[in-house]
């Protein structure tokens, strides 16, 4: 990168906010996906919003594109760094800048990690509710970008849902404030946009977000059952009987298999294992977990056990939650998965997700939110045997393409990054996706701000969107378009 | 910045495609515009009724290659909020893309066409004991896509999320022609930008609504809603804010307001006789030593009827943090009182409040909003006028939206470059 740049870098950040060291840039060439990896040309660490307007600025008049990043545990490679781009870290801008209780809001930083606002509003019967697994590492920034979810997001929505508002610099350095601490702005709700944009769109610098009571009454029931199809089997009739649980978790034998060995979390030796969660007031959850349990037996539970306090509730969510790192006791290697499909489709996706394993000769782990149709298939397979890593990648979007064959999704909380960009125009006519590009164009029409993510083929903000129209060239007969 | 081409005047004549619009939608579906098809004053030409979306992808990039402003409409009952268009030509009726086209009640999922109406809907969905969870104006005329189109949603937003949280796909057509969908049938996704949200509350500018589909939920076993009286704007404050801070779980909670009467509060549950029990016990010693009574479903539509013989009447839609809910009406009952003009108001818990503006004259109402508007704006509110008595003078409908204009008109250029679909309708002249 050229020298003049460099210094204009270090001038805005500081030696400390500037990394340039090829030994110390290797630490940002991937984020939680490994599997794809740039060494970025610099790393800024900036302080402070005017500081990120400055580096922005630069990028822009050098056309030097550019990638924010939080705590690099997305699992798309939506932090993955641009080859000749530099990488903006937020981690630096870590304050919780206001509590507002009376008006359940907060306004945060973009480097805040996720749990650290729950823990600053709990005391006052408070939470943040998107509580994605990496909750305790993973930046709200990162959060906003990927429209992150979590086990709770049945009940309580997604991040964005709990967006009230953004400080965003845009891809030009220009500040702009979309939404904010009340409701129904006018305007375009371009902060429902923005989230879940996965960086394309610009940088958050300050985020407003709503935070909810506590209710009165947790608690989490655990029912074994024979086999994934009867637990399935379960949750329809849990959500036909009208409830809406907090959350609602599947984990088939050998997802359980990896949680024991990994947290001990004393999880029953099952083919299905479900995690029901109630919530709100004491008498309704109580009279609605009875039906519940009633439920899970008609359906063929076995074992159930209600966990009532916090230390109960707190060792079951620990085996899910460290489900995936687990599934490394036993695979030297895996993919996660995150498809989503209609719930109704689940029996006929695992049967068939089963038969690709076993064709492939791919041991295939699966954990799901079960109330949204959320799954995470965990491929796994061992790098060094050769062919192993390939087949587990074609059998990962197989069980993709399952997804979107059922009407449902290529991701539903992990974002579809550098992974799954080409799976894009398999979900999507070219119509949809050259609509949701003229969002970007307006946004950022040099295309700076995280480039070549999440569309298959960037769009020409130059453009003129609608019929084509010969070429004059073309139309005169001196050049041929192929 | 970008910037939106000039419309011509209003008048100037257009070569209108009258052929083409029969040829896509068949004659019987395209007349002549009448008195009552007028958009806010404006007589638009004629009247176009397609029949699915292709027809009515196809019309409108027929109107929009020759220079015609569009206005879509679906039950015409909010046609008057926003801005009095620059010009409307064509009215796109969806009143013909009216059917259910999956309720996936296993799924907790409906996709309906934009024309369907709420009633219709809902009655379809308490089928299967479910229902999108809203409660707009006007539920047996309001369609999907004005509901949308407008960010009606209604009482039951406090609990379930306003329409951008339970939209979960939608189908637009553009003024190219182009029909694009973003989202789809699952309830969690997040593959691509998210242009539900993008497109409820644009008014109709950014493109037309064809369909749309949802995320449901089941209707609750029991509901049951309480009344209790407040002695001043200030203790209906401190009661509202006493319930955001409990462990209530109610998916209603308005006060209703007026210059005449003490302000009562309205809360609603939902669930189980016992957990129902259990919550008006909870709420009784929450709110003592005010006494609570239970209060008829009626009472939720306090809202829609401060439409009711407003003729010469204004209504605003006002947003303010919760807690600034009892200092802004008091303001605004100190502006009505000193001005002679008549206030009521009903503001939800969330901040969202209507308020009902009469006499003595139309420049009195005027001056109250003119005056209110920048005073809310200063809280970090916004105030919106959604109604307003013939008489008054010209204001904008909208307000500031501040440093976010210019990439509103961007995205406004990227999605209708020639200022087809509701011109001068909506924010800074878009």
């Amino acid at each position: 990168m050229n020298v003049r740049i460099l210094q204009e870098f270090r001038a805005i950040t500081g030696d400390r906010g500037l990394i340039t060291s090829q030994e110390e840039l290797k630490t940002y060439e991937c984020d939680g996906l490994t599997n794809f990896r740039v060494v970025p040309k610099a790393v800024l660490l900036p302080s402070s919003t005017e500081q990120v307007q400055e580096i922005v600025r630069v990028c822009h008049r050098e056309h030097v594109p550019f990638v924010a990043r939080g705590s690099g545990t997305g699992l798309s490679g939506g932090a993955l760094p641009i080859k000749d781009g530099v990488v903006i870290s937020l981690a630096r801008m870590n304050r919780i800048l206001e509590v507002d209780l009376p008006n359940a809001r907060a306004v945060v930083e973009p480097g805040v990690i996720n749990l650290e606002v729950t823990e600053r509003v709990a005391p006052h019967g408070y939470f943040f509710a998107p509580d994605p697994s990496s909750q305790s590492v993973c930046s709200i920034g990162g959060n906003v970008a990927e429209n992150s979810g979590g086990a709770h997001c049945l009940k309580y929505g997604f991040t964005t849902t709990h967006v009230l508002g953004l400080e965003v610099v845009l891809p030009d350095g220009t500040l702009a404030h979309l939404g904010g601490k009340t409701l129904d702005a006018p305007g375009y709700d371009l902060s429902g946009v923005f989230v879940g944009s996965e960086g394309t769109l610009g940088i958050a610098t300050k985020i407003i977000l709503r935070i909810v009571k506590r209710p009165e009454c947790i608690q989490t029931l655990l029912a074994a059952f024979g086999s994934t199809s009867d637990a399935g089997a379960a949750v329809s009739e849990i959500i036909s009987a009208g409830m809406l649980p907090a959350a609602i978790e599947m984990m088939d034998n050998l997802a359980i298999q990896a949680a024991e060995a990994a947290v001990h979390a004393n999880y029953p030796d099952c083919g299905g294992l479900l995690l029901v969660e109630l919530d709100g007031p004491t008498a309704e959850v109580e009279a609605l977990m009875r039906q519940v349990e009633e439920i899970c037996r008609r359906c063929g539970a076995g074992e159930i056990r209600v966990a009532q306090t916090e230390a109960e509730r707190a060792v079951v969510w620990k085996g899910r939650k460290a489900a995936f790192a687990a599934v490394g006791r036993i695979s030297p290697n895996y993919l996660v998965q995150d498809g989503v499909i209609p719930r109704t489709a689940l029996p006929r996706i695992m049967s068939e997700i089963e038969r690709l394993a076993a064709e492939a000769k791919i041991r295939v782990a699966n954990v799901f939110h079960a109330g949204d149709g959320n799954l995470h298939p965990l491929v796994l397979y061992d790098r060094r045997i050769e062919g192993q890593e390939h087949a587990a990648e074609v059998l990962a979007n197989r069980i993709l393409e399952l997804c979107i064959e059922v009407g449902g999704s290529i991701t539903g909380e992990h974002g579809v990054g550098e992974e799954k960009k080409m799976m894009m125009s398999k979900m999507y006519a070219e119509p949809d996706l050259e609509t949701m590009q003229r969002v970007r164009c307006a946004f950022d029409p040099e295309q700076l701000s995280n480039p070549t993510k999440v569309f298959p083929r960037p769009r020409l903000c130059g453009e003129k969107p609608g019929e084509y129209k010969p070429h004059p060239l073309e139309a005169a007969g001196i050049a041929e378009r192929f | 910045m970008a910037v939106l081409p000039s419309a011509s005047a209003a008048g100037t004549a257009i070569g209108v495609p009258w052929d083409d619009l029969r040829a896509i939608a068949g004659a019987e579906h395209l007349r002549s515009a009448g008195s009552a098809d007028r958009v806010a004053g404006i007589q638009p030409q004629m009247v176009l009724e397609p029949d699915n979306e292709t027809e009515l992808a196809a019309a409108l990039r027929c109107a929009d290659a020759v220079g015609m402003s569009v206005v879509p409409r679906g039950g015409g009952t909010k046609l008057g909020w926003g801005n009095r268009p620059i010009r409307a030509d064509l009215i796109l009726s969806t009143a013909r893309l009216n059917r259910v086209i999956e309720h996936a009640w296993a799924d907790l999922t409906l996709s309906v066409e934009a024309g369907c109406t709420i009633q219709d809907l809902q009655n379809a969905l308490s089928q299967h004991g479910q229902h999108i969870a809203i409660d707009p104006l006007w539920p047996d005329r309001a369609t999907v896509g004005g509901i949308l189109s407008t960010n009606d949603s209604g009482t039951l937003r406090i609990r379930y999320g306003a329409l951008r949280d339970l939209i979960i796909g939608v189908t637009i057509a553009l003024p190219d022609g182009t029909l694009a969908s973003s989202g789809g049938k699952v309830v969690k996704n997040v593959a691509g930008y998210d242009l539900p949200k993008l497109i409820t509350g644009a008014l109709g500018t950014l493109g037309v609504i064809t369909r749309a589909i949802f995320r449901l939920h089941p209707l609750p076993r029991k509901v049951e809603s309480f009344t209790f009286a407040a002695s001043d704007l200030d203790d209906a404050n401190r009661l509202i804010l006493a319930v955001h801070n409990s462990r209530l779980a109610h998916t209603g909670l308005q006060a209703r307001f007026s210059a005449e009467i003490a302000p009562a509060v309205d809360i609603r549950f939902e669930g189980t006789d016992t957990g129902l029990a259990a919550q008006a016990e909870a709420l009784r010693s929450l709110v003592a030593p005010a006494t609570i009574t239970v209060a008829c479903e009626e009472v939720w539509l306090a809202r829609q009827e401060l439409w009711s013989s407003a003729e010469s009447a204004a209504i605003a839609k006002i947003s303010v943090l919760p807690t600034s809910v009892s200092e802004t009406c008091g303001r605004i009952s100190r502006l009505a009182d000193s001005l002679g003009v008549k206030w009521s108001a009903v503001v939800q818990g969330t901040g969202l409040g209507w308020l009902r503006l009469v006499g003595p004259s139309a420049p009195a109402i005027h001056q109250v909003l003119q005056t209110m508007r920048p005073e809310l704006e200063s809280l970090g509110g916004s105030l919106t006028v959604l109604h307003r008595p013939l008489a008054m003078p010209a204001m904008d409908t909208w307000g500031s939206c501040g440093n976010a204009l210019p990439l509103m008109l961007s995205v406004k250029q990227q999605f209708d470059p020639h200022g087809t679909l509701n011109p001068g309708r909506f924010v800074g002249g878009i």
